[in-house]
C-alpha cells in the first residue's frame, strides 16, 4: 500500500478551501462584471470597462495557471497574445481595444471557465477540504458534543447521533472519509487544476498560431545570423589569408630575378615566403574552426565538447551520454552554444572547475554547464546567454541559468531533435 | 627506411613522396583511402607509416582510427600522424598505449623538410613526436599549477622540447649550449615535477606527458 501523506493531505486540504475561496469570490464577482460590462457595450458604457474587466480575468485565470504549476506541476500555457502594437489611446483606443478583445475566442474560452470554476471547480477544490474537516465533527460528537443533540437526532452525512453508541458511529464514519481524504485530497486538487487546464490551456489552433510567430521571429533572426556569418568569413578570407598568399606570391616573384644576382637576399625572401604560408594555413585553420570545428566533422558533439574542455584554462570534467548523433545543424548549433557557454564561464564567472554534461531523452538533447564560480549570470542584461538563446531558438530550442549570487552557475540547452 | 603512406589529396601525397625519397626512404605504397590503408600496413610491414587524419570513405577520422587498430594490431608499430589540426584529444588516444614510436604532427611541419623527416626517423626509432602546439596547449592550461609555475623560462623551453620527444642532443643543439647544460636543466626539470628520471627517451616523454595530464579523465 502506498504510504499516506499526513502533511500533504493537510497541505491539500488548506489548498483546496483557498482554491474555493477563489472560485467563489473571484470568479464570480469577474464573471458578473464582464458580463454586465460586455452587455453594456450595447449603450456604449461597456467600452470604457470591458477591457479592464477582462484584463482582471485574464490575471484572475493567469494566478490560477501560477498555482496549477507551483502546487500540482500542471502547466497551463496562456493563450493570449499581444494586442498589435498601433491601437490608439483614449476613447477610440479603448473601443478598439474591445472589439479586439471580444473577437478574441480566448476571451469567450475564459469566461466560460468563470462558470465552470465557480461551480465544479468550486465543487472539487471544496471537497479537497471537507475530506479532511468534516472527520473532525464526527470526532466531536463522539467525543461529547451526541450529548446536544439527544432530543431528536443530528444527522451526520446518513448517520443520525443521539447516544453515545451512534456518536461511535459517526466517528467510525469520519475515520473512513479521513482516510479517503488522506489519499485523495491531493488528487482532488489536481483534478481542480486539471479541469481548469481542460478550458482555459490554448486550444491546437492558438498553439499553433503562437509557433507560426515564434518561428518567424527565428527564422528571421537565423537569416540575420548567418549573413553576418558568410560576410564575417568573406573579410576573414579577404584580408587575411588571400592577402597572405598574394604576398607570398610576389616574394616568389622577387626571389626568382634576385637569386643569382643577390643569393643571400633571395633565401631571406624564400624563408619570408615561407613564413607567410604559415601564417596563411594558421590563420585559415582558425576559419575553419569558427565554421564547422574538425573534430565535430570527424567525431560528433561529445568529442568535439571534449576536445573544446581540453583547451579551457581550467580544471574539466565531460560527461557524454549519446545513444547517436544527432543531424549536423544540431550539432553544430549545440557546439557552438556549448563553447560560448565555456567563454563566458572563463570570462566572468571566476571558477575553478567546470562540468559538462551531455545527454539525451524523450527526443531532447541536452546540454548543462556547471561551474564553481561566483554565480550572479542573468539572462538579459546584454549577455551572451541571450545571443545563445537565439542561437537555440532557430531550432526550438531552450536555454535555462540558474545562477544564485555566490554561485555555483548550472546552464542548461535543451534542443529537440532526433538521433540517428 | 620502409614507408606506408596514405594522404588522399594528390598534391600533398607527391609532394612527400618526393620529399621522403629525397631522404633516401622507400616509399612501399602510397595510398589514399582508410581501407587500401588497413591493407597495406597489414601486408608490407613497414618500418613506419605516415597517415593523414581524415580519410575517405568517411572523410572522418577514418586514418587515426586505422593507425590505432594497425598498433593494436602489432604492438609498437611507428605511425607518424599528420592532421591540418591538432587536438590533444588524438594526441591521447595516441599515447594511450605506453608503448612510444608515435608521432602526431600539423601538416605544416612538412615546411621544414629537414625537422619533419627527423620527426619521422624519431617515430620509426620507437620514439615520440608531438607537435608544438599540442605541448603549448598542455603547458599554458597547465601553467598556473604549482610545480610548472616554479620552472625557469630556460627550462620550460627544455621542457617543451623534450615533450615533443627530442633527445638531449637535439635541444643542445636547437638552443645553443652544451649537451651538459641540457642534462642539467633536465634532472632540474624532473626534480621540480617530481618525475622518475629515466635513461630511455620514449619514457621520459610519456613521463612529461602524464604529469601534464594529472588530474584529468
Amino acid at each position: 500500500m502506498k504510504e499516506i501523506d499526513i502533511r500533504g493531505a493537510m497541505v491539500a486540504a488548506g489548498r483546496g478551501l483557498a482554491l474555493a475561496l477563489t472560485a467563489i469570490v473571484g470568479s464570480v464577482t469577474l464573471f458578473v462584471l464582464t458580463v454586465v460590462s460586455v452587455a453594456l457595450t450595447t449603450v456604449g458604457i461597456g467600452f470604457l470597462t470591458t477591457p479592464s474587466a477582462l484584463a482582471a480575468v485574464r490575471a484572475h485565470a493567469n494566478r490560477r495557471r501560477l498555482l496549477a504549476a507551483k502546487w500540482s506541476g500542471i502547466r497551463i500555457p496562456p493563450p493570449y497574445e499581444p494586442l498589435p502594437a498601433d491601437v490608439r489611446g483614449g476613447l477610440t483606443g479603448r473601443v478598439e481595444r474591445t472589439v479586439l478583445l471580444l473577437k478574441k475566442r480566448a476571451t469567450w474560452r475564459d469566461l466560460r471557465w468563470l462558470l465552470v470554476d465557480m461551480t465544479a471547480g468550486f465543487a472539487v477544490a471544496v471537497a479537497a477540504t471537507w475530506l479532511i474537516v468534516f472527520p473532525v465533527e464526527g470526532l466531536a460528537l463522539a467525543a461529547g458534543l451526541w450529548r446536544v443533540f439527544t432530543d431528536d437526532p443530528y444527522w451526520y452525512a446518513f448517520v443520525p447521533v443521539d447516544s453515545q453508541l451512534t456518536g461511535l458511529y459517526a466517528f467510525a464514519l469520519g475515520l473512513v472519509v479521513l482516510a479517503a481524504g488522506l489519499r485523495y485530497s491531493p488528487a482532488l486538487v489536481r483534478a481542480h487544476f486539471t479541469l481548469t487546464r481542460a478550458l482555459i490551456a490554448p486550444t491546437q489552433e492558438e498553439e499553433l498560431a503562437r509557433r507560426i510567430e515564434r518561428l518567424t521571429e527565428s527564422r528571421h533572426d537565423a537569416v540575420d545570423t548567418s549573413a553576418a556569418e558568410l560576410r564575417r568569413i568573406e573579410r576573414d578570407l579577404h584580408d587575411g589569408a588571400q592577402a597572405r598568399l598574394v604576398a607570398v606570391g610576389m616574394d616568389l616573384g622577387t626571389v626568382e630575378a634576385l637569386i643569382e644576382k643577390n643569393p643571400a637576399k633571395a633565401k631571406e625572401l624564400l624563408g619570408k615566403a615561407r613564413l607567410s604560408s604559415a601564417e596563411a594555413l594558421t590563420e585559415l585553420r582558425d576559419l575553419v574552426r569558427g565554421i564547422h570545428p574538425p573534430v565535430l566533422a570527424e567525431r560528433g558533439l561529445g568529442d568535439a565538447v571534449r576536445a573544446l574542455a581540453l583547451r579551457l584554462p581550467l580544471e574539466s570534467e565531460v560527461n557524454v551520454d549519446l545513444p547517436g548523433r544527432a543531424e549536423a545543424p544540431v550539432e553544430s548549433a549545440a557546439y557552438f552554444a556549448v563553447s560560448e557557454a565555456l567563454a563566458n564561464v572563463v570570462k566572468h564567472a571566476n571558477a575553478e572547475r567546470i562540468w559538462v554534461d551531455i545527454s539525451y531523452g524523450e527526443g531532447m538533447l541536452r546540454v548543462a554547464v556547471t561551474d564553481n564560480g561566483s554565480g550572479g549570470a542573468a539572462v538579459g542584461k546584454g549577455s551572451g546567454l541571450s545571443g545563445l538563446e537565439r542561437r537555440l531558438g532557430t531550432f526550438d530550442g531552450v536555454l535555462a541559468v540558474n545562477s544564485p549570487v555566490g554561485g555555483p552557475t548550472m546552464v542548461t540547452m535543451e534542443i529537440p531533435c532526433e538521433l540517428s | 627506411m620502409r614507408v606506408v603512406l596514405a594522404e588522399d589529396l594528390f598534391l600533398l601525397r607527391d609532394g612527400l613522396v618526393r620529399m621522403l625519397e629525397a631522404f633516401d626512404f622507400e616509399i612501399l605504397a602510397a595510398v589514399e583511402t582508410g581501407p587500401e590503408l588497413t591493407k597495406a600496413l597489414a601486408e608490407l610491414e613497414p618500418d613506419v607509416a605516415i597517415v593523414d587524419v581524415r580519410l575517405p570513405p568517411s572523410h572522418t577520422d577514418e586514418g587515426l582510427q586505422c593507425a590505432l587498430a594497425a598498433r593494436r594490431a602489432r604492438p609498437g608499430l611507428p605511425v607518424l600522424v599528420l592532421s591540418q589540426h591538432v587536438e590533444q584529444l588524438y594526441a591521447r588516444e595516441l599515447l594511450a598505449d605506453g608503448t612510444g614510436g608515435v608521432g602526431y604532427l600539423l601538416k605544416d611541419r612538412v615546411f621544414d623538410a629537414e625537422q619533419f623527416i627527423d620527426a619521422v626517423r624519431r617515430v620509426a626509432g620507437g620514439g615520440t613526436a608531438m607537435d608544438p602546439q599540442v605541448i603549448q596547449q598542455l603547458l599554458s592550461r597547465r601553467s598556473q599549477d604549482k610545480p610548472i609555475a616554479a620552472l625557469t623560462p630556460r627550462e620550460r623551453e627544455v621542457m617543451e622540447l623534450m615533450a615533443q620527444g627530442r633527445s638531449n642532443v637535439a635541444i643542445a643543439g636547437q638552443l645553443v649550449v652544451t649537451e651538459r647544460a641540457v642534462a642539467k636543466h633536465t634532472s632540474n626539470i624532473f626534480a621540480k615535477l617530481g618525475l622518475p628520471v629515466s635513461d630511455d627517451d620514449n619514457r621520459r616523454v610519456l613521463a612529461v606527458l602524464a604529469y601534464l595530464d594529472r588530474g584529468r579523465t
